[in-house]
This record gives C-alpha cells, structure tokens and sequence, in this order.
C-alpha cells in the first residue's frame, strides 16, 4: 500500500489536473460567441446575471419593462437565479459595464469572457470536484488505490460534461454536483442530507427531475424496510418540502408568483424535440410525422407515458430491493428513459446518464465505454456550431487514453465476464466507427441539398440504436444482480 | 574440466539471452508508455492552439514566406520585415519544406507580403500543428536515450520531459520550435550513449546548422569524441569529413554565392546588449543589479560618478556602456568566462572520457553557458533543464537538483505570458510539474520495483522517506512564491504605476541566486567524476 503522503499527492494531482483541462478547454469558442442578434448560452447566463442584479426578485420570471422574457428569460429554477445573482454581483464589483441593465447585451470582452469563465470553473472545483471526490471514497472503498485513482480521474475528466460546460457555456457542474453529492450521502447512509442535496439540485435545474424516480424508488423502498414505514417517509416529505419551500421563499407570496414560475420551467410550447436529438421522437418522426397528426398536450401526454413506462422495471426493482449498486443503476435506466422518451428533450441531457455510467466505472467498464461514445458522437453537431471541433477531439481522444491507462491492470468484473445476447464491446468499437467516419464526413463532405441534415438524422439514429441496446442491457444488470450480494454490501457500509 | 567450462558457458548464455529478452520487454513496454504520454501531452497542446502567441509567431510565418516565395540566394539578404531570417540553413530547409503544405492549407499564409501579420485561423492551426507534430522527435528521442532504463525511471524522464512546462509556455504558447531541437540534441546523446560516436557527432553537427545557440556544448563533444571515438588517424579522419560535410550542406550554398558574411552577421547579432530586456536570471543579473547598488551608495556618500545614466536595460539597440560603475562587459570577456566555466568539465572528460559522464558534463557546459553568455534569453534554461531530466534517472542526487532547478527555471519563465488569461495556466503547468516530478522522484527512489507482465508497478516496500528538497531549498521555493505575490498584488499597492520593471527584476534576481547554487552544484558533480 503507498503511504498517505504519495495517496494525497496523487489525489491532488489528478484534480488540479482535471481543473487544468477545464481551463484549458475555457481557452476557446463558446456557444453564440460574436453571432447578434441572440448569440447563445452564454448570453443567456449573462443576461441573467444582469436581471437578477438589477430588478428585484418578485420580477425576475415576469415580462416587465426591465425584463424582456423575449429576449432568454429566466427559464431555469430559483437556484440558478440565486447563483446568477451571486454571479452578477462578482462581475459587476470587477466590470460593471458586463452586467449593465440594458446596455450590456451581447456584451463580450477580453475580460468578462475570463471573468464569465472563472465563474463556471470555481462552480466546478467547489461543488463537482469535492462531491466526485467523496463519491469515489465512499463507494470503492474496497478497492485498491490505484483503481480508485483511477475512477476519480474517469469521472473527473468525463469529457462531455467539460465540453459543455466549459466550452458550449453552462452550469451543469452544479446540478451534477448536487445530486452526486446527494448519491455519495446515500452511500454514507446519511438519507437526510441526501435528501436535501438532491432537492437543491433540482431547484438549480429541473432537468434533475430525470434521476428523481430512482431518488424516489431507493428512498421509498428503504424506509419501508425501517421500523416505522409511514414515520420514516413522512420525514422525507418533510425534509423535501422543506427544502423546496425554502427555495422558493421569495415567489411563496401568491399563487399567482408559483404559478408565474412554473409555467417558465415548463416550456411546453417549445415541441416535443429540438434539432436532432438521439431520442426515440426524433427517430422516428422520420417515419410518423408526430408533430403533424399530433396536439402538442396529447404528444406531451404520450412521452409521459411512455417515459414512465420506460423506467417502471428500475423503479419497482429498487422499491422491492433497495441496493446501492443498484441505486446506481436505476439512476442511469431511468435518467435514459426520459432522455429517450421525455417531452422536450435536448443533445445537452445526454449528460444525465452519462454521469451514473461513469460512477460505475469500476463495476461495468464497457457500459461506460458505449455511453461516452454516444454522448460525444450525439453532441459533435452542437459543438462544431459553436467552433469547439479542437478541444472536441482532444478531450475525446484524453479519455479514450484515460480509459487505456497502461499503469493499471483491470481485473474483468463480474459484469463484464457474464456473457449476454450482445457484446457491449463490439457494440461500442462499432458505434466508434462509424461515429467516426460519419462524423468525419459530416466535417468535409457537403450534404446534398435535397438533404441538407441527412449527417446530422443518420447520427442521431446511429446513436439512437446503441441507447436502446444500452438500456437493455444495463436493465438487465440492474434485476439480475443478486440482491443477497448487494445487501450485505450495504450491511457492510452500515457497519462503518 | 571441459564439461564445467561448458555447462557455465551454456549458463551466461543463457543469462545474457534472459537479459536481453528483459531489456526488449522493458523497450517494448516502454515504447508503449512513450505513446501513451505522448498523447496526453498532445492533447494537452492541441487545447493551447487558442492560447496567447508572441511575435515569434509571426516571425515564423514570415520564415514560412521567405523561404517559399524567394530562391536561395535571397534568404538571408531579404528586409520585408523586420524579422529576418536568423537560424541556420537547416531550419530555414525545414521552414521551406512546411511552407509546402502551408501554402496546400492556405496560401496566403506564404505570400511575402499579403501575409504579413497574417492570424486568420486556418494559419494559428498550421502553425500550432507543425509545433505539435515536429514534437515527435522529441519523444523518439526521449524514448531512443532511456529505453535500456527500468520501467519506472524511465517514466520519471519522460514524464518531467513530455510534460514540461518550460516547454508547453516557450514552444505552444509564446511559439517557437524547441521540442524537436531538444530532440535531436537527446537522440545525438543517446546514440553516444550506446557507443556509436560517428552517428552521435553528425547528429549533433546537424543540430547547430539547426539552431547555432547550441554550439556552447560543442567543445564538450569536441573533447570527447577525440578522446573516445578518435583513437587512430582513420576514425579521426572519418568523423572529421562527416561533420565538415554536414556543415558543408548547411552553408555551403552561400558560401558559393559570396552571402557567408552576411549569415554569420545574421546568426551572431553581438551588437546587442548584453542582457536582453527581460534579464534572463544569469550572472549578469546579478552583476547589473550589483552596479545599480554601488551607483546609488556611492551617489548617496557624495562621490561624484562620472557616468550620470544607468541605463535599466540593453534590449534592440547596440548601447553597450550600461555599466556606472562596474567595469563593462564585452562579448569576448562573456566568451572568455563561459569557456573558464566550462574548463573543467572538459579536464574531467579528457582524463575520463567515458560515456556515463558525457551526459551531466553537456547539461554543466549549457548551464555555464546561461550563466555567463552574452544576450542570454530565459528560454535558454530549457537547454539544461531537458538534458538533467535524463541525468536524473541515473542518480538520485541530480533528480534532487533538476528538481529544485526546474522549479526555479520554469518560474523564471513566467513574465513571457503577461496576459490575465494565460496566468492560471502557466502556474498551474508548474504547480503539475512540482507534483508529478515529486511523487515520481519519490516513489523511484524510494521504493523496490518490479517489473511485471502488464509493465505496472508493484510497490513491495518502502524504504525512508527522501528528503527531496533540503531547508535552505526549500525557504528558497517558498520565496518563489513570495516574489510573484509581491509582483501581483504588493508592488501595485505599494508604488501603484512607478516603477514597473521592479518586479520583473526581482524575479530573474532571485532566480539567478538559485540558478547559480545550481550551477555550482553541477560543478561539485563534475568535479567528482
């Protein structure tokens, strides 16, 4: 065993690393840089910061005539304003005209790009950072060292989450961040907490509801195991409409304020997919024309259904049987089936899933690797748009190295020795390739103009296919763990 | 009797073949090492191409157009622009034969003058990726010269080469091509190492008619290859005529056009000063600041100076009298001290020209070189620092000195990225780099090592922790970081806009005292060769 001294030396070195690469990566283009009239994301956060600054808050989800929800609207829960807030007030102490109310629009500058910048990266290393890094110390306690450094730099450098973050421009650390330190406190058995993180997660983006049915089935399922069930889940609800009235103090005033709220998170108008997103209404709006013979209130109700449908064997699973490997898993099928099947669904919630895939890198090494393909292949249409096609490659071929690590003797896991119907490894070199090739040709070949996105539908399909298979698979993982092997895992970190 | 002899023949034989079947296994697990961190770093410096580029980058695009748009005999006489042509003819080739696909990407990029100041993207990725590729060499060569190493020293050599940081700021962020000339300074190296003198002194031969700043090892090569490769007139012969036509190659064309003059006026600029605007942290720092202080005392006591000005730097202009009181210093006095520096290094090689010494002797004469050259540029640490990181494998003695001294020298680069949004990066290059070569030095020299199928290592004990930096090294570090707070924030709150230059000499003065405890360190190795 290496002493203390070189485990903390290699800890810190792989997050300084892992930051470095954020910062690099923070170097280039983002998402709308210089295109006016709407630029992009980063407009959106800017413009944010400028609301929140300098309107008070009873206004800042209201059409006013400082507020133009035309022009990005808060859309997002109260934490992302709140963080906004906080935010403006650091840009306008270092450069007040980048937050200036109106004048400030499209503002971009040397300075606010790094100032904007070093927002996302303190958000990254003071929430991600320390909750991947309790993860890893919680779940694979009883690794070795080295394969337990080794996951910390895999979910560290997981290279989609970096791209959009620090290239594309958003705050995914922080809801990301939230819920894994909400999955690390489940593994310390501290529910409570777990609770309560996973709640400010949500409030900080609702696209966090995706893991809320595995949150719900492990927690539900756990306390009807306790003594007292109906005690036991009361305190939950307490804690989590707690949590939630506190969130929302400031709009608890009137129903009206609720309401204003709400109907700004939920963008029904928007149609049910956007661009050409791997999930399973754009592929097949090649062949039935949804939005043609269907009211959008019907083909929202449709994707509930089938969302649901989609994620009911996880969730009963972990109501029945309630693991923490099993967590992990549910936290993946059912944040893939709303990515697959929800209304509204975006390239960017590829991150959802991907994020309990790379937790469980130790344990299935190959569904990670196909997950990250598809992520990254899903993405490369949105990235090369927004001029990130350099830190695209070099990210991507970092992790593929990363996943390669030479230093490191991987024992094959159970999971991966258990043969099923369908090679995961096979699927994933294949998806690599023709990922690849496609998306090579989609950089230097014109379409044909009868055809202008046939690059963009045939990827989406591609990747499309390998989800579902994915699903499959890690579903099946998920039920046929033996739940007898997953108790006494968590018997064991009970006993801690 | 026979049979005895016999059965201890079969034995070494068989030892012998053991060895080399480990030795081939070490390469090819090495060789596998190589690649991987060669691709890490090359993800990293392809996530720099956005990153801040000096005037370099210019001067090399300019280069590029030189040499595709005007024949031969106009390579060194051209004034388009005020950045001509002043490498050797190698590296003009070289510049000449990346024009050929700088012109297939964009041919503006080659136009002598629709080009100039040219920064559209497709030019930052041609250039930023010659950078990248050329730098292959430098991992053949890191690769060729440790590859008889154990596994894990081999790692720790590659690891604080690849990676870098003197070499990610001055080659992917300032821009300039000294990977690859590294390299081929370390595959001549290790081409002495295993004993093939010729190829090792042709090699180096085309290196200085690549970049002649390397020269200052040439009398080090001089006096070992006389001493270990020339042992009859023939071989002395042979490598003579080898490296005179390889100098031939370079400069022959413009000795044939009449033009020898003006590139050896081009390549040797000695009407420079002799510090150049930034000081790089070398005796004549110190030696300046030493004049500064005599000038002020002397002028507060009432002595009357008779030179009025001390002027702060030499920078461009050919004013050679900065000095007020100390005596002046001319090119030939900074020569005459470098070969005294470097004498007894060259005593050691010629009493013991054996090959394990050559490589700390060629670091000591690169290192003498910096500390008392004239025009030094801070970049020149590079040229040290990259050969003891192979010296370090050998000893854990020098892996403590390239410790404290890359420190030391990759700090003393900092004031070339003076941008906000480059300073994260460069402290955190070197904060990587503090990490990475401490726990590397550590766990090499500390722990027993095994080399196993799969080429990991397995710990089977740990001896005494090394102390890796001794007290007075360490308070020196900890006032590295005590400079550059003062620089970033203590010196605008104390003199706000005056004096703008004090903290840029603090830097390459404090960083001198280390850089010449290190040169003194490296002397006491030599000597005790």
């Amino acid at each position: 065993m290496a002493p203390p001294a070189y485990r903390n030396g290699m800890f810190l070195l792989i997050c300084v690393f892992a930051f470095f690469i954020r910062l690099l990566v923070s170097l280039h283009s983002y998402s709308g840089a210089q295109t006016p009239p709407h630029f992009g994301d980063y407009e959106a956060q800017r413009h944010w910061m400028e609301i929140t600054l300098h309107t008070p808050v009873q206004e800042w989800y209201v059409n006013t005539s400082h507020n133009d929800l035309g022009y990005w609207g808060l859309d997002y829960p109260p934490l992302t304003a709140y963080q906004s807030f906080f935010h403006g007030l650091a840009l306008n102490a270092l450069e007040p005209d980048s937050v200036a109310l109106h004048t400030s629009r499209g503002y971009e500058t040397p300075s606010s790009k790094l100032l904007m910048r070093w927002t996302v990266l303190t958000s990254d290393a003071g929430i991600f950072f320390p909750a991947a890094f309790g993860f890893v110390i919680v779940f694979y306690a009883g690794k070795k060292f080295e394969e337990l450094a080794w996951a910390l730099s895999v979910i560290l450098l997981q290279p989609a989450l970096i791209l959009i973050d620090h290239g594309h421009f958003q705050y995914n650390c922080i809801s990301l961040g939230l819920t894994l330190g909400a999955v690390a406190a489940i593994g310390l058995q501290k529910d409570y907490l777990a609770s309560v993180l996973f709640c400010l997660a949500l409030n900080h983006k609702q696209m966090s509801a995706y893991y809320a049915p595995a949150f719900f089935a492990y927690l539900f399922g756990k306390s009807m195991r306790r003594k007292r069930p109906v005690l036991e889940v009361a305190k939950l609800g307490v804690i989590v409409i707690g949590t939630f009235m506190i969130c929302w103090g400031p709009f608890l005033h009137s129903k009206k304020a609720v309401m204003g709220v709400l109907s700004r998170l939920v963008p029904l108008q928007r149609g049910i997919f956007e661009d050409y997103v791997a999930n399973f209404w754009c592929a097949s709006s090649l062949v039935i024309k949804w939005k043609q013979f269907c009211s959008t209130s019907l083909l929202a109700r449709l994707a509930l259904v089938a969302t649901s449908l989609s994620f009911l064997p996880s969730v009963v699973h972990q109501i029945r049987a309630p693991s923490y490997r099993g967590f992990l898993f549910a936290l993946f099928n059912t944040s893939l089936s709303f990515y697959l099947f929800s209304y509204q669904v975006h390239e960017k919630s590829i991150l959802l899933p991907l994020l309990p895939a790379s937790l469980l890198i130790l344990e299935d090494f190959m569904l990670y690797r196909g997950i990250v393909f598809c992520a990254m292949f899903s993405m490369f249409p949105l990235l090369r748009r927004d001029g990130l096609v350099v830190p695209f490659i070099a990210t991507f071929a970092l992790h593929l190295l990363l996943l390669r690590f030479p230093f490191l003797q991987r024992k094959p896991s159970d999971a991966m020795r258990r043969q099923h119907f369908l090679s995961l490894k096979h699927l994933s070199n294949a998806l690599f390739i023709m990922g690849l090739l496609l998306n090579l040709a989609y950089m230097f070949v014109k379409p044909p103009p009868r055809y202008p996105f046939i690059f963009e539908a045939v990827n989406a399909m591609l990747v499309f296919g390998c989800l579902v298979l994915l699903g499959v698979y890690s579903n099946l993982q998920q039920l046929a763990a033996s739940s007898s092997n997953q108790n006494m895992n968590l018997d064991k970190v009970k006993a801690q | 009797m026979a049979f005895v002899a016999n059965e201890v023949c079969v034995s070494t034989m068989k030892r012998r073949k053991q060895h080399d079947f480990a030795m081939e296994k070490n390469a090819a697990a090495g060789l596998r090492e190589v690649v991987w961190m060669a691709g890490v770093a090359t993800c990293i410096k392809l996530l720099l191409i956005p990153a801040y580029r000096s005037t370099d980058f210019e001067v090399h695009r300019h280069w590029l157009a030189i040499t595709a748009s005007l024949p031969l005999n106009q390579w060194y006489l051209d004034e388009t622009s005020p950045w001509t042509l002043d490498y050797p003819p190698f590296f003009a080739w070289f510049e000449y034969a990346l024009s050929f696909f700088a012109c297939l990407t964009d041919p503006l990029i080659v136009n002598l003058t629709l080009g100039l100041n040219y920064e559209a993207p497709s030019v930052v990725l041609f250039q930023r990726g010659s950078v990248i590729c050329s730098d292959l060499l430098l991992f053949l060569g890191a690769w060729r010269f440790c590859r008889s190493h154990p596994l894990h020293l081999q790692r720790l050599a590659y690891l604080a080469i690849f990676f870098s940081p003197g070499l990610f700021i001055v080659d992917h962020i300032h821009f300039q091509y000294n990977g690859f000339l590294l390299g081929i300074l370390l595959l001549s190296l290790s081409y002495l190492k295993d004993g093939d003198d010729l190829v090792g002194g042709i090699v180096f031969a085309i290196l200085l008619c690549f970049k002649h700043l390397f020269a200052i090892a040439a009398p080090v090569y001089f006096v070992y290859l006389l001493r270990h490769y020339c042992h009859d007139l023939m071989k002395f012969l042979k490598l003579g005529v080898s490296v005179i036509s390889v100098v031939l190659a370079a400069f022959g064309p413009f000795l044939y056009y009449g033009q020898i003059g003006q590139v050896l006026r081009r390549l040797f600029p000695f009407g420079r000063g002799l510090c150049h605007a930034y000081w790089a942290p070398n005796f004549w720092a110190l030696y300046n600041v030493l004049d500064k202080m005599l000038f002020y005392v002397l002028r507060k006591l009432g002595v009357h100076v008779m030179k009025e000005k001390a002027v702060m730097t030499g920078g461009l202009v050919g004013d050679l009298k900065v000095h007020a009181i100390l005596p002046q210093i001319t090119p030939g006095i900074s020569m005459l001290l470098v070969l005294l520096a470097m004498f007894p290094c060259l005593v050691k090689l010629w009493k013991k020209p054996r090959k394990e010494n050559l490589l700390i002797c060629v670091a000591y004469a690169y290192t003498s070189g910096y500390i008392f050259g004239w025009h030094v540029h801070e970049k020149a640490s590079l040229h040290f620092v990259i050969p003891l990181a192979l010296a370090a494998i050998n000893s854990v003695e020098i892996a403590k000195e390239f410790f404290f001294i890359s420190t030391v020298s990759y700090y003393s680069l900092f004031p070339l990225l003076f941008e906000p949004r480059e300073y994260a990066v460069k402290l955190i290059l070197l904060i990587l780099h503090t990490i990475v070569t401490w726990l590397t030095i550590s766990l090499s020299f500390t722990s027993r090592w095994k080399n196993t199928k799969s080429g990991m290592f397995q710990e089977n004990s740990y001896k005494e922790e090394i102390p890796i930096l001794s007290l007075k090294k360490l308070v020196f570090l900890v006032g590295l970081v005590v400079v550059e707070v003062y620089g970033q924030l203590f010196h605008h709150l104390l003199f706000k806009e005056k004096l703008p230059f004090l903290p840029l000499m603090l830097i390459s003065v404090y960083c001198s005292i280390g850089m010449l405890y290190s040169w003194i360190k490296q002397l006491i190795f030599v000597m005790s060769l």
